[in-house]
């Protein structure tokens, strides 16, 4: 076979096993975003609390989960697991394995974003006798997620690709059903090449999605713009020196 | 009890302002950072209406004695009764005394996600259960007296330093405060928007608002201080009405500092 057939690659495309895969791989994606936000706000609460233990574990799990692959850590909760008598679905292990390792990486989006939200903004709140949750919900919470939004967005993107390591541990997701496809026609670049335009779909969707965000939680960052006059000298005359 | 006292014997009536209950009391307040002391041992009163002016030196604890009033900074031994509340660290006492008091920072810290209305608004609407119609009139009122209720739908960012602090002002006039702090609220700003910033403090004091400002503006402290508290390294130095502040300072440290700024 020396030749590309462009109508085999649309075909796979429209094919319709292979657009369960997708459903399959948009599925692991929304969950572990989910999941792992859910679970990275915790761990970012940990991080950020004054207690050295709580703070410690949380530090450990960011650690751990970002300094080895998902590939590892999808395989030993699957296939390693069970020696110890722990056995979950297939399906379960993909979403434990991606929600473990995406809330490591949003807990830092997270801490970072909250951090970046300057004390005087807290302390304005406290002043005017906002309760804590008030100062949260309507103050923090706002800004420190406008500031998580691009950071988030790269995260989720890098996901959305990710997903297709699951397909090592037979989760037919898209990645998986290219690969039964195309061992069964051995079609390999027409097979792909629908796979790949999927996950071309996916992330461009979802960067359209992301800067919608941008724009709906940035509607006010005219006030980004203008600076209290100390700061400005200083800022100013360091965009000078790198010009 | 302070009527009966008055009646009952002649002689022993006291003057009004020292019957009452001071708008702030401190009594041998510390502070530390640390090894570094940064309140060390002060003792300041002020009565219900009157208007101070904290300065001196950078670094001498201006800040931190201001924020220890409304406990955005604890004071770690001695006493600061805020209107008669004691301010021991307890919730609710913390909530009582932050209810009394107003701040104005250096920095404006308005919320810059929300409009000068809102800004003005979620206070009394989250902490004081106003309803929307009400906290906006109340906001409207403020804004008016600040000068710029063409600007309420507007957001932080778009206007001028100036703007921006008396925004803060009504904002925090929203809580209707007892006592008013602020702390440096005008060396953020160009010179061309301080004198808006301080014709509105100016304002306040007319109407009888208890105001604490760190300030080295020194013709507003000349013009509406009561009193002025020079600070120097973690210590009220001296404290004196502004004509015997600026024409004789008692001490060393004063001289040199007024020298310095004056110029
Ligand atoms: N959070 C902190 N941690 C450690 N040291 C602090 C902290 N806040 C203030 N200090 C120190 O305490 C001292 C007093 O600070 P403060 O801000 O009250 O001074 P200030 O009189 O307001 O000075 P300025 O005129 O520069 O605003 C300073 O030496 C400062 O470095
Ligand atoms: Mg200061």
């Amino acid at each position: 076979m020396s030749h590309f057939s462009p109508t085999a690659a649309v075909s796979y495309f429209f094919n319709y096993f292979l657009m369960k895969g997708v459903l399959v791989t948009i599925g692991l994606t929304v969950a572990a975003v989910v999941g792992g936000l859910i679970l990275g706000m915790g761990i970012a609460l940990l991080r950020m609390s004054s207690n050295p233990v709580l703070a410690g574990a949380a530090r450990f799990y960011i650690w751990f989960f970002r300094g080895t692959p998902l590939l590892i850590q999808l395989v030993v909760i699957y296939s390693g697991l069970p020696q110890l008598g722990i056995k979950f679905s297939v399906i379960t292990c993909a979403l434990i394995g991606l929600i473990l390792n995406e809330a490591a990486y949003l807990a830092e989006i997270v801490r970072s974003g909250f951090m970046a939200v300057s004390a005087g903004q807290r302390e304005a709140a406290w002043a005017l006798s906002l309760s804590p949750w008030v100062t949260f919900r309507r103050v923090t919470l706002p800004q420190a997620f406008r500031l998580m939004i691009p950071p988030l967005g790269n995260s989720i993107n890098s996901l959305l690709k990710a997903t297709s390591l699951a397909s090592v541990i037979s989760v037919e997701e898209l990645m998986r059903r290219s690969d039964m496809l195309m061992q069964e026609h051995f079609q390999i670049l027409e097979v792909y090449a629908a796979a790949t335009a999927y996950y071309l779909i996916l992330t461009s969707v979802w960067d359209a999605v992301q800067r919608r965000l941008e724009k709906h939680f940035g509607r006010s960052s005219a006030a980004k713009t203008r600076r209290v006059r100390t700061s400005a000298p200083v800022a100013q005359a360091s965009v000078e020196a790198r010009a | 009890m302070s009527e009966i006292s008055m009646t009952t014997t002649e002689g022993a009536t006291v003057e009004p302002q020292l019957r009452e209950v001071p708008a702030v009391r401190m009594e041998a307040v510390y502070k530390h950072y640390g090894d570094f002391t940064a309140l060390d041992q002060i003792d300041l009163k002020v009565a219900k209406g009157e208007k101070i002016v904290v300065c001196g030196p950078s670094g001498s604890g201006k800040s931190t004695l201001i924020r220890c009033i409304n406990h955005i900074e604890k004071h770690d031994e001695g006493l600061i009764y805020v209107n008669g509340v004691e301010l021991d660290h307890q919730r609710k006492n913390i909530d009582a005394v932050r209810r009394d008091t107003g701040m104005v920072f250096q920095s404006f810290n308005l919320f810059p996600h929300m409009t000068v209305l809102e800004n003005c608004t979620l206070a009394p609407m989250t902490a004081n259960g106003m309803s929307e119609a009400e906290a906006k009139d109340l906001a409207m009122h403020f804004l008016t007296k600040v000068r710029i209720p063409d600007q309420a739908e507007k957001f932080p960012g778009q206007l001028s330093g100036g703007q921006q602090q008396r925004v803060a002002i009504a904002r925090a006039l929203c809580m209707r405060p007892k006592i008013m702090l602020f702390d440096e609220p005008t060396s953020a700003l160009d010179p061309e928007m301080v004198k808006e910033v301080l014709e509105t403090m100016k304002k306040l004091a007319e109407e009888g608002m208890t105001m604490l400002c760190v300030t080295h503006e020194m013709g507003f402290a000349r013009e509406v201080a009561d009193r002025i508290v020079f600070m120097n390294e973690g210590k009220v130095v001296e404290q004196a009405a502004p004509k015997e502040f600026f024409k004789h300072p008692k001490s060393e440290r004063a001289r040199t500092f007024l020298d310095q700024i004056i110029h």
